[in-house]
């Protein structure tokens, strides 16, 4: 291993820039004769429009444009899309209500927009925005999921407000395993709606060029080729030859920037009417309303086991929130991003699951970091734990006795696992932590007045998606390969052009760690470009762990055709045959003789073309791959929780965290180490704080920070990481991804840690104080009256 | 935000003036309560009155038996005041938890119970010690000061200058924070001095910072944990919202008050 090449932990070659405040994000780029753009927001959670008066605001000082509705649909500018099809049982395709950007007729959730005011500066915008002038006439809302068939209709297109009814899996069969069953376990579980709260907010700055008719948008954005690819076909702003979209640097995402949202479409439909660029940032409290939330599953689950604690089967029904309109990509994670992890580590013969998706007034719902994989972790993690507690069985071994150990694996809900080893990883987590010494433990903490649990979480998740045959016969409107692009320059040094988009990951230093390995470059020579549709030909983005599995395969495939193209370059510089030069470190060499050639003069001979003829060789060094992987990936490992749960106040600390993780091939060990440090946090954060309330009229509750806990340091322990090694098969570099994991597996851990420490299973997320305290003052035997 | 005017005042007197002149003027302490509501709109004042040019307004010294702290200083300043942390480490303790550093850097004394939020820590400190609040008119008792929730005794044009707070003997504080704010979803603060025994809560009830009597005469037998062992106030008159029911707050009271005891006694 090279000091800066596969599995370094080389430092972050970005973190200067971030650290020292060059980042440059949207709302840093400053176009000439830009306009700030705030959007007049429904306050209610569902009305119908009667009028909109502008007149006043267009009359405010430094005013560009009021825009509304209205003109929007007039000017035939098509509505957002989901671009995932899901079926119903019954054979129809699911119900997706018109999305258009400005709502013309009723709004359906608080944060609504309705008109947009364009103005010189944010201040005279914001202050022409309070003189739009709203006439809304109230309709009822609802805001419950699990109240939603039975409440008022919000879509035409959706009867009983259902978008689809799926079923995934054998019902008949999945009986038969109940009815033989020894013993069910029964849950009824809730998975919290979260708000992503990416540090940086979401913006958009469009500009028009009339006279070459182009249209250029910087965004936030996760994935600015199906951005643009989405706005030109369905959106019909531009044709895709005429849009770019650059998202330059992006601060976070956690998935809520996948998402194609209304605020850029209205920039880039107003920066042609007004005829100058408009820019928008969300302040934080638009974020609230705004940005898609995560989770939101009500879940009835149910698990069936022999004797022995074996596990027949599993079925579960869930009731899926996709709140006001469908996004971007929302009907594939309660779906087959979901039921398709059911079946976890474990060998289980039958499983079935329910879900029905429904509309609210709510804030729509989409992919948020692990999307499903939460939520199906969940599900089976505690289904397995209260199992063992409830047959007296050690919660490691009911999880041994169940782990599958051959590979490859056909889970009876279409994932087939292909490598791992799930025995290994449980076995160094209970190690790390030292389960032996809990019950010690366990006895000091009483002799302090608190309450000890331990609690595990066996997760697995499907990432690098995916095939795109695959995907496409499950629905997906769009292949989920990537592309990568490999310039040489006449120097030697190296430009890298992803498809992939960093947001935090840190691809500027990983990625050049994968191409010094392989070209024997020094890393600094290697740059990395992405997030521009005008340099980058296509690409699919960053989300599901998929940009070291995918994107950097991509590059692999690219760099294989690059030395290819070099051997033949050095071929002709060295007098020797193709066949006859090795490449190695750097050097091109004839085999068997002391002939050789630096990367970098081989590299220039390419450019100046002098020992070839363009008869025999095309000049140049520049090599182009579009990858597409032959399987998901399936991250996997045990995270233990020890908790103290103070039983006066009610209030957990999490006093140990082991995290023994595979995630296959480790490009940099100091990246993958804070990618599970962040997920952990944000699953603590849903277990322990984070949770979205809507009152029953459909008003945000948790509107602001002052309210949604987020997590913070002081919030968490120390982590003790280790990691396991099976390879992937599926990409030429093993790796099987690790942005999703923490955030898959701690939720679980966390709440078997604390149902563990209270001896009751009845808690909800967020696992606050007072929850815990309410739980366990019904954990106490009643009294006699 | 909309639009004010800045004024910058160098004396109390010129600020009285300037508060007297704007009707519609605020006073900027420090600014953590305040500018965020201007920056939602929800407030619009007509001018800011910053008091940070003001000379000897940032004072803490001990005079006699008491400790006396002026109105601008910063939290932060007083949490790690030799002179309060040597007086009563337990009164250091109560600016010392507030938010985070960035608001402990600029919240003041004047401004947190000028304010009087319902879930603030000093209110609990100044009626919990029976503190006297100086204002540029008179002097206030705590007990007289705090009027319910975001209401005080303050009339129209009085600042407040500096706040003396009787040295306790015994006295310590014991919060639990709101998980997202980091206010207190309920702080108690106790005292023993002399036979004035004192225990204030914030947080807690609906109409801001309160005295629990029942505690009170309880800790006047001894004034140990023990005493207050099981004892417990009605959920009645308590907050209730998303992060703590009534009935959790009043059973929080409870327990902070036995912690800050022991605390105390230590």
């Amino acid at each position: 291993m090279s000091a800066t090449g596969i599995g370094a932990a080389v430092r972050r070659k970005e973190d200067i820039r971030f650290i020292t405040g060059k980042g440059q994000y949207t709302d840093d780029v400053i176009r000439p004769g830009e306009t700030r753009a705030v959007f007049v927001r429904s306050p209610h959670a569902r009305a119908k429009i009667k009028r909109i008066d502008t007149a006043a605001a267009k009359a405010m000082p430094g005013v560009v444009g009021v825009l509304t509705g209205a003109e929007l649909a007039a000017d035939k500018v098509g509505g957002l899309i989901c671009g995932w099809m899901i079926h119903s049982k019954d054979g129809s395709p699911m119900k997706m209500a018109p999305h258009p950007a400005l709502a013309a007729e009723t709004v359906n959730h608080v944060g609504d927009a309705v008109a947009v005011v364009i103005a010189e500066t944010q201040a005279q915008a914001r202050d022409a925005a309070e003189k739009v002038k709203v006439d809304y006439e109230l309709l009822p809302a609802v805001s419950d999921p699990a109240k939603a068939k039975n409440g008022p209709q919000i879509h035409g297109v959706a009867p009983k407000n259902t978008i689809y009814e799926w079923s995934l899996g054998d019902a008949k069969a999945v009986d038969s395993a109940f009815a033989a069953a020894k013993h069910v376990t029964k849950l009824d579980i809730v998975n919290n709606r979260l708000v992503p709260n990416a540090i940086e907010p979401r913006a958009a700055l469009a500009e028009y060029d009339s006279g070459t008719d182009q249209l250029t948008l910087w965004n936030t954005s996760q994935n600015p080729h199906v951005a643009r690819l989405v706005i030109s076909a369905f959106v019909g702003i531009a044709p895709e030859h005429k849009l770019r979209v650059i998202a330059p640097d992006v601060g976070g995402g956690f998935g809520s920037k996948i998402f194609i949202y209304p605020e850029e479409v209205v920039c880039l439909w107003a920066a042609r009417k007004v005829k100058r660029p408009v820019k928008w940032t969300a302040e934080r409290h638009e974020s609230f309303v705004t940005d898609a939330h995560g989770r939101d599953h009500i879940t009835h689950a149910e698990l069936a086991l022999d004797e022995h604690g074996k596990i027949l089967g599993l079925r579960a029904k869930t009731i899926a929130n996709l709140g006001a309109y469908m996004s971007t990509f929302s009907s594939s994670v309660p779906t087959y991003l979901y039921a398709t992890l059911l079946s976890g580590q474990y060998d289980i013969p039958q499983i079935y699951c329910e879900v029905d998706a429904v509309y609210t007034n709510t804030v729509p719902v989409d992919a948020y970091r692990g999307a499903g994989r939460p939520e199906a972790t969940f599900v089976v993690e505690r289904l397995v734990e209260v199992a063992a507690r409830e047959m007296g069985i050690d919660p490691a071994d009911i999880r041994k006795r169940n782990f599958i150990k051959a590979f490859p694996h056909q889970t009876p809900v279409i994932m087939a696992y292909d490598a791992g080893d799930y025995n290994a990883s449980l076995k160094k987590a209970m190690d790390l932590a030292d389960v032996k010494g809990f019950n010690k433990r366990k006895r000091e903490s009483a002799r302090h007045g608190k309450l000890r649990g331990l609690g595990y979480s066996t997760y697995i998740e499907a990432c690098g998606i995916a095939p795109s045959q695959a995907v496409g016969s499950l629905g997906a409107g769009v292949g989920l390969w990537e592309s990568a692009e490999v310039r040489v320059n006449p120097t030697g040094s190296v430009e890298v052009l992803t498809g992939s988009h960093a947001h935090g990951q840190g691809h500027e230093t990983t990625f050049a760690q994968l191409v010094s390995e392989r070209l024997g470059i020094p890393f600094e020579n290697v740059s990395i470009v992405h997030g521009d549709t005008d340099k980058v030909q296509f690409g699919m983005g960053t989300y599901g762990s998929r940009s070291g599995a995918v994107g950097m395969s991509a590059i692999v495939k690219a760099l294989d055709k690059v030395e290819a193209k070099a051997k033949k370059v050095a071929a002709h510089m060295l007098e020797a045959a193709e066949g006859d030069i090795e490449f190695k470190d750097g050097k091109f060499t004839v085999a068997g003789t002391d002939k050789s050639a630096a990367f970098g003069d081989v590299a220039l001979n390419a450019y100046i073309a002098h020992k070839f003829s363009g008869q025999e060789l095309e000049p140049g060094l520049k090599e182009t791959s579009f990858y597409d992987p032959t399987n998901f990936t399936f991250p996997a490992g045990c995270h233990i929780c020890e908790v103290e749960v103070d039983t006066e106040t009610g209030k957990t600390e999490i006093v140990n965290w082991t995290a023994v993780d595979d995630f296959g091939t480790v490009i940099n060990p100091m990246i993958v180490e804070g990618q599970v440090h962040g997920g952990i946090a944000q699953g603590v954060g849903q277990a322990l704080l984070e949770g979205v309330v809507y009152d029953k009229d459909g008003q945000l509750v948790t509107g602001s920070l002052m309210d949604y806990t987020m997590p913070r340091a002081h919030d968490l322990p120390s982590f003790k990481v280790g990691t396991t090694e099976t390879k992937s098969p599926s990409n030429p570099l093993g790796i099987k991804g690790c942005g999703e994991a923490g955030a898959i597996a701690a939720p679980a851990a966390v709440i078997n840690a604390i149902t563990d420490a209270i001896g009751s299973e009845a808690l909800t997320m967020p696992a606050t104080a007072n929850t815990v305290w309410t739980a366990l003052q019904r954990a106490k035997p009643r009294a006699a009256a | 935000m909309y639009d004010f005017t800045f004024h910058r005042p160098t004396t109390v007197r010129q600020a009285a003036g300037l508060l007297a002149r704007n009707p519609e003027a605020k006073l900027l302490a420090g600014g953590h309560s305040l500018l965020p509501v201007m920056k939602q709109r929800l407030a619009q004042p007509s001018a800011l009155i910053d008091l940070s040019l003001i000379d000897g307004l940032d004072t803490i010294e001990q005079k006699g038996r008491a400790v006396v702290i002026g109105a601008m200083a910063r939290h932060a300043d007083v949490a790690k005041s030799p002179v309060v942390i040597a007086a009563m480490p337990g009164l250091a303790s109560v600016p010392g938890s507030v938010g985070d550093p960035q608001v402990r850097n600029r919240g003041t004394i004047g401004g947190s119970i000028a304010n009087n939020d319902p879930n603030a820590d000093y209110p609990a400190a100044v009626l919990g010690l029976g503190a006297t609040i100086i204002t540029n008119k008179r002097r206030i008792a705590a007990d007289d000061f705090f009027q319910g929730m975001y209401t005080t005794a303050l009339e129209d044009g009085e600042i407040i200058v500096k706040v003396s707070f009787p040295v306790a003997k015994k006295a310590a504080y014991e919060k639990f924070k709101h998980p997202a704010s980091g206010f207190a979803l309920v702080g108690v603060f106790v005292s023993k001095r002399g036979s004035d025994i004192r225990v204030a809560v914030t947080g807690a009830g609906s109409n801001g910072v309160f005295r629990v009597k029942s505690f009170e005469e309880a800790l006047k037998k001894r004034f140990a944990a023990k005493s207050l062992e099981g004892m417990s106030i009605p959920a009645t008159g308590m907050n209730a919202d998303i992060h703590a029911s009534a009935e959790y707050r009043a059973h929080l009271v409870g327990v902070l008050a036995r912690r800050a005891v022991a605390k105390a006694t230590a």
